[in-house]
């Protein structure tokens, strides 16, 4: 009878001011022991100061059967960057 | 710690082929490792990609956990507070290791519960090594030194290995197998300009561990059907003979720093090729211990399954208490 404890993604805040960052995952059967995992597997020698935990069923991802039609459209927008500008060079702070 | 792609030697016939993909999707993948590129687990990859991911992933998971066993043997009886405290460490890591692994393959759709029944009724392999027995306190060493010096040269270039989580995993061992060689390597450092009888031991564990760390490179590149697909695919960067010699090179000036000699009669320093030439290896010994023949193959995996039924009520009573939870938030 026994059943897998659900999968959960494990995010590590290495310092504060940082962004969290997705390091793994772990089974855990609630969030608190998620978080306990996560400490024990993932921040063994200060790797961090703040963990969050996320159960994998509940990430949508987008897919990669659409990243051209996600992403590419980006390509052709260069006037989006400051480099598309050209400034005469006696102008400064520009 | 480290396997390579463990197999039987009747086992080795049929290279694994991808004559049934999609030619047009093989192309696009194929193009994408060979610039470098990496896979990630919802990328569209060729299914002998996945299945030979899984069955590499899971056994490098399997022998981090199964090698724990030969060095907790010794966590009790260590002979010092601080080495007690070192091992502890050490051991913690390699489970830790398991866990990365475990995770990783995951991704490629397979589960927890799958892979470890496949290593508790013997259909997965784990690293040779873990079947022989930890019989002195200088075996600790040389495992730390020996077996975990072998799986670094084998992990180091599997950072850059295609499949992304796979390539993280390998990111985080990497960073913390050094300290498990150099703890070894001082272990025997101390036994080494010791007493008589230390330097013994420590002379016999080199003894005892040389051979079966340099099979741990698995068998001879010309017995290794898919060397060449997995070298192609990234999945293995250097073949089985080429960290072997690396291994040897690295290593026996390191025995000679401390005054130990590596067992091998044939060993011999080649000026033209900038290597050490070594002795033949044992292979039927090899195959053996692949077929579960090695000394303490047995004990292995029945305390592997004693521990996975004796957590069986943990595992469900923490699953009856979170329904639990669940329940009782959800009447509020």
């Amino acid at each position: 009878m026994s059943k897998e404890w659900p999968l959960w993604e494990v995010f590590v805040r290495a310092k504060n001011g940082l962004a969290h960052k997705h390091v793994g995952s772990v089974h855990a059967a609630d969030d608190r022991m998620a978080i306990e995992a996560a400490r024990d597997t993932y921040t063994r020698r200060m790797e961090g100061v703040s963990l969050w935990v996320v159960r994998s069923a509940d990430i949508v991802a987008s897919d990669p059967g659409e990243s051209a039609a996600l992403f590419e459209p980006a390509a052709d927008k260069v006037y989006r960057h400051p480099t598309f500008y050209s400034i005469p060079e006696h102008v400064k702070n520009i | 710690m480290y396997t390579t792609e463990l197999k039987d030697r009747n086992q080795k016939a049929a290279p694994v082929t991808t004559a049934a993909e999609d030619p047009v999707k093989l192309a696009a993948f194929e193009a994408r490792v060979a610039a470098d590129d990496f896979i990630e687990p919802k990328d569209w990859m060729p299914e002998a990609y996945r299945k030979t991911l899984v069955r590499q992933i899971s056994q490098h998971a399997h022998s981090e956990i199964v090698g724990m066993l030969p060095e907790g043997n010794w966590i009790t009886r260590a002979p010092s507070l601080r080495r007690k405290a070192v091992l502890l460490a050490k051991v913690q890591d390699e489970g830790g290791h398991g866990l990365y692994l475990y995770a990783a393959a995951e991704t490629l759709g397979t589960s927890r519960d799958e892979m470890i029944e496949a290593l508790h009724s013997g259909r997965a392999k784990y690293s040779t090594i873990f079947n022989y027995p930890t019989l002195t306190w200088a075996d600790i060493g040389a495992i730390g030194w020996l077996v975990d010096g072998a799986a670094i040269l084998n992990q180091v270039p599997l950072q850059r290995t295609s499949y992304g989580p796979y390539a993280r995993a390998m990111v985080r061992i990497c960073k913390e197998e050094s300290f498990h060689q150099r703890q070894g390597y001082e272990i025997m450092m101390a036994l080494a300009a010791g007493s008589p009888e230390q330097k013994r031991m420590a002379q016999n564990a080199l003894d005892r561990w040389w051979w079966p760390s340099l099979m741990m490179f698995g068998p001879p590149d010309e017995n290794s059907p898919n060397t060449a697909q997995s070298v192609r695919w990234r999945i293995k960067r250097e073949t089985n003979d080429e960290l072997r010699q690396k291994f040897v090179d690295v290593t026996v000036p390191q025995a000679e720093a401390i005054g130990i000699t590596v067992p091998d009669p044939a060993l011999k320093w080649n000026e033209a090729r900038g290597s050490y030439d070594f002795g033949a290896i044992d292979w039927d010994e090899f195959y053996a211990v692949v077929r579960g023949e090695g000394p303490v193959a047995k004990e292995r995996v029945k305390a592997r399954v004693e521990a996975w039924e004796s957590g069986a009520w943990v595992r469900e009573a923490a699953n009856a208490h979170a329904a639990k939870r669940a329940h009782r938030a959800a009447a509020e």
